[in-house]
């Protein structure tokens, strides 16, 4: 704990934390909306396609200033969008050849303006390159209030146009008949993800990117169900995400931000879909065998009722051998224990045989009788 | 005269882009017209991981048990994603950007770990070192070749025999995998052939130009082609052609502006795309606004014609039938009223007569094609 104490006492890595998780928690909300409405790729287009505007913000700028770089990042990625929408519409292409296309050639592009800017620029060239996997050692204090700015004029913009984000990305179609202006709110949302991309570049970079705006909504979509929520939570994970990695990456040389921060969000998500209640897979899994067990154990009630009924013995002694042909199953001796820890069945011996015998308690011919809808036997003697 | 030309450092970096052009477009003809082309992009991240792991347990880039091992990632990525859209826990879409990052950056992390000090870095994974493809050769039929010529030539042998062998059932199952399954071709199967082939040759292409470009290869040529062209064969010969002048292209303006020959390569994909998207005949950009303009210009006409019909031979015909008219009464701007106006001159429907505009026999008859439908009822 000392040691975590220590770092945290260091200015450059407090920085780094602040910054990491501040971008974790842009992406993450704006993210949540992507995913729901199945844009999660238009993410990875709009990343990639923000290299070559990384490059022409340094260009132009004429060195690493964190403003003019963000600036060309957004408006090569907002083009990016334009054009890709523009494929959908004006051609038979489909979506995702579309993306494809925008994402490959937006990122050739930038790969050709990088290898230009190296080689005229030199040493302050260097830190572009950390645009590809991210550096989140690289974040200064300065940047801090630029990303501050852009998160929160994304947060107001998500509170204010709360509803109708809300409606925009559940019925689209139901949004438009009630006359709201659909595209402007999906070109919104689209530029927003463009800024949350552009935001968190530096933190796992271009290609990576989608990483942080799809793996903390996937996992928050697991334990929530309604949208607040979700975005509440995806903001969470990413922020968490975002220092953790930040973090690892600050304190062993030599590992790019980006893919540690991408496999810890990576493990939120395998550990929701394990076990979120309700959705995960552990729990559907134990969902199954418990409804497989209920089903199996009514089984056995009608099939026990069953016998008795056709003995006229409403105490009529069941052999395991008999019950399991009867089924047209085996039943497992852990379910018939289980039966007769709730008192449905109990054990008999019909002697001579020594093998034991079940049969149907009161409280399971009540409850064999609701299963199968027949009553029970009545009691009339039997076969002794 | 072969040994110079395998010596030869251009011709070994352009036959090296031509071949990754050529094979990628092969299989992204089916892809992009099937609607898989974001699989690409994930096969071709994620092979990253492959390609390190097969590194880390053989200590060899390549020969065939490593491209095919690294290859499985590729698919295994597919195989994933399906799965786990399978679960309905996430879209599609999502799990793909799921699982493709993932193994992505498990794969460039273990680079930095264990690789630092080898000929791969993290650069090189994403933009490859096309310029360098001559400095590892191997020896082929007494020839220096470089290993990655050998390599994309014998995958270009590969897809190009699967292609033209099974160039009937890959047509059937593009198009109509519904009755592809009906007659017993098994697209499922026909469908992971395509994704495995895809993998081998992002392997195979890796070295030369890196995970991402390769994306470019794949998909940009073949929906250039699917602009220009409207049959599969079309699609696939025409994407093999753009591909190579792309690669011979990109090299070119690479040496002259001294940039990435291989991004080069990728961008100048991009720019005949970008013609396509403008200039096709029929279904560009610019023949659909030029197409639209000329509708238009025909329904002012036909607009025109009307016009003046109503007012033919009424007293209101000297104030009706000029072009003040048109711009007072029909709300016209000047430019329209006087394209319309010449556009029908043109066609012989009107003509000028005492400073009026009046209808050619021509002009009566479309009139009467306008109006005729009409008059029985009346």
């Amino acid at each position: 704990m000392s040691a975590l104490a220590d770092l945290l006492s260091s200015g450059i890595v407090r920085t780094v934390l602040i910054g990491a998780a501040m971008l974790g928690a842009i992406s993450g909300m704006l993210g949540a909306f992507a995913v729901l409405r199945r844009q999660s790729l238009l993410g990875d287009a709009l990343s990639h396609a923000a290299l070559p505007g990384v490059c022409l913000g340094f260009i132009i700028a004429g060195t690493r200033d964190l403003g003019s770089i963000l600036v060309g990042a957004f408006i090569t990625g907002a083009l990016a969008a334009l054009i890709m929408m523009l494929i959908v519409r004006r051609t038979t292409l489909k979506t995702d050849a579309a993306l494809g296309i925008v994402l490959s050639v937006f990122f050739a592009v930038g790969v050709v303006l990088l290898s230009w800017v190296q080689d005229q620029g030199g040493a302050a060239s260097a830190g572009l390159a950390s645009f590809l996997f991210g550096q989140a050692a690289a974040i200064l204090r300065s940047d801090l209030w630029i990303m501050g700015g852009v998160g929160l004029v994304a947060l107001a913009l998500v509170l204010a146009l709360w509803k109708e984000f809300k409606l925009v990305s559940f019925d689209a179609d139901f949004a438009r008949a009630q006359g709201f202006p659909v595209t402007l709110l999906e070109a919104t949302l689209t530029v927003m993800v463009a800024l949350s991309i552009v935001v968190g570049l530096q933190l796992v970079g271009v290609v990576l990117m989608v990483a942080l705006l799809i793996a903390p909504a996937a996992a928050a979509r697991q334990w929530a169900t309604t949208l607040g929520p979700m975005v509440a939570l995806s903001a969470a994970i990413g922020a968490a995400s975002g220092a953790s990695g930040a973090l690892v990456s600050a304190t062993t040389r030599g590992l790019a931000t980006g893919p540690v921060v991408v496999l810890i969000a990576t493990a939120a998500v395998v550990i929701s879909l394990l076990i979120a209640p309700q959705r995960g897979l552990l729990w559907q899994a134990l969902a199954a065998r418990r409804a497989r067990a209920r089903i199996s154990d009514g089984r056995v009630l009608t099939t026990l009722q069953g016998l008795a009924a056709a003995h006229h013995d409403a105490s009529y002694p069941a052999e395991r051998g008999m019950l399991e042909t009867a089924l047209g199953a085996r039943a497992p001796t852990a379910r018939i224990a289980a039966l007769e820890r709730r008192g449905l069945i109990h054990p008999v011996t019909h002697p001579p045989e020594t093998t034991p015998h079940w049969e149907l308690t009161e409280a399971g011919h009540a409850e064999a009788a609701s299963l199968s809808g027949k009553p029970a036997p009545a009691q009339d003697g039997g076969t002794q | 005269m072969i040994a110079s030309f395998f010596g030869s450092i251009p011709a070994m970096i352009l036959l090296t882009g031509i071949l990754v052009g050529v094979s990628g477009a092969l299989l992204g003809s089916f892809l992009v017209l099937r609607g898989n082309a974001m699989l690409t992009d994930a096969i071709s991240h994620s092979i990253v991981f492959g390609i390190i792991v097969v590194w880390l347990l053989t200590g060899q880039m390549s020969g065939p048990v490593q491209v095919l091992g690294a290859a499985l990632t590729g698919v295994l990525t597919v195989v994933l994603s399906e799965l786990l859209a399978r679960s309905r826990l996430v879209k599609m879409d999502a799990a793909i950007g799921l699982v493709f990052p993932a193994l992505f950056a498990a794969g460039v992390l273990l680079i930095s770990i264990y690789a630092r000090d080898v000929h791969i870095d993290v650069e090189t994974v994403l933009l490859g070192e096309i310029g360098f493809v001559w400095l590892n050769t191997v020896m082929l039929w007494g020839q220096q070749v470089p290993i990655a010529v050998a390599t994309l030539g014998a995958v270009l042998v590969v897809n190009l025999a699967f292609v033209l062998v099974l160039w009937k059932e890959l047509k059937l199952t593009t198009f109509d995998p519904g009755l592809a399954a009906a007659l017993g071709f098994l697209p499922g199967v026909l469908h992971y052939a395509v994704l495995t082939l895809t993998s081998v040759t992002a392997v195979a292409a890796f070295d030369a130009v890196g995970a991402i470009l390769f994306i470019a290869f794949v998909i940009v040529p073949p929906a250039t082609a699917y602009l220009l062209t409207r049959r599969l064969w079309g699609v696939v010969v025409l994407a093999v052609a753009l591909s190579v002048a792309a690669c011979v292209a990109g090299y070119v303006l690479a040496l002259r502006w001294n940039v990435s020959i291989a991004g080069m390569m990728a961008s100048m994909t991009g720019v005949w795309f970008a013609l396509a998207l403008l200039f096709a005949p029929g279904h560009g950009l610019v023949a659909q606004a030029l197409g639209q303009r000329s509708k238009r210009l025909d329904h002012d006409c036909r607009a025109l014609v009307a016009h003046l019909f109503t007012h033919q031979d009424t007293p209101a015909m000297a104030e009706e039938n000029t072009l003040r008219a048109l711009v007072d009464h029909l709300r016209w701007p000047e430019p329209r009223a006087r394209a319309a106006i010449l556009r029908a001159h043109d066609r012989d429907l009107i003509e000028r007569r005492a400073g009026l505009l009046t209808l050619r026999p021509k002009g009566n008859a479309e009139a009467e094609a306008i109006f005729g439908r009409i008059e029985p009822e009346r």
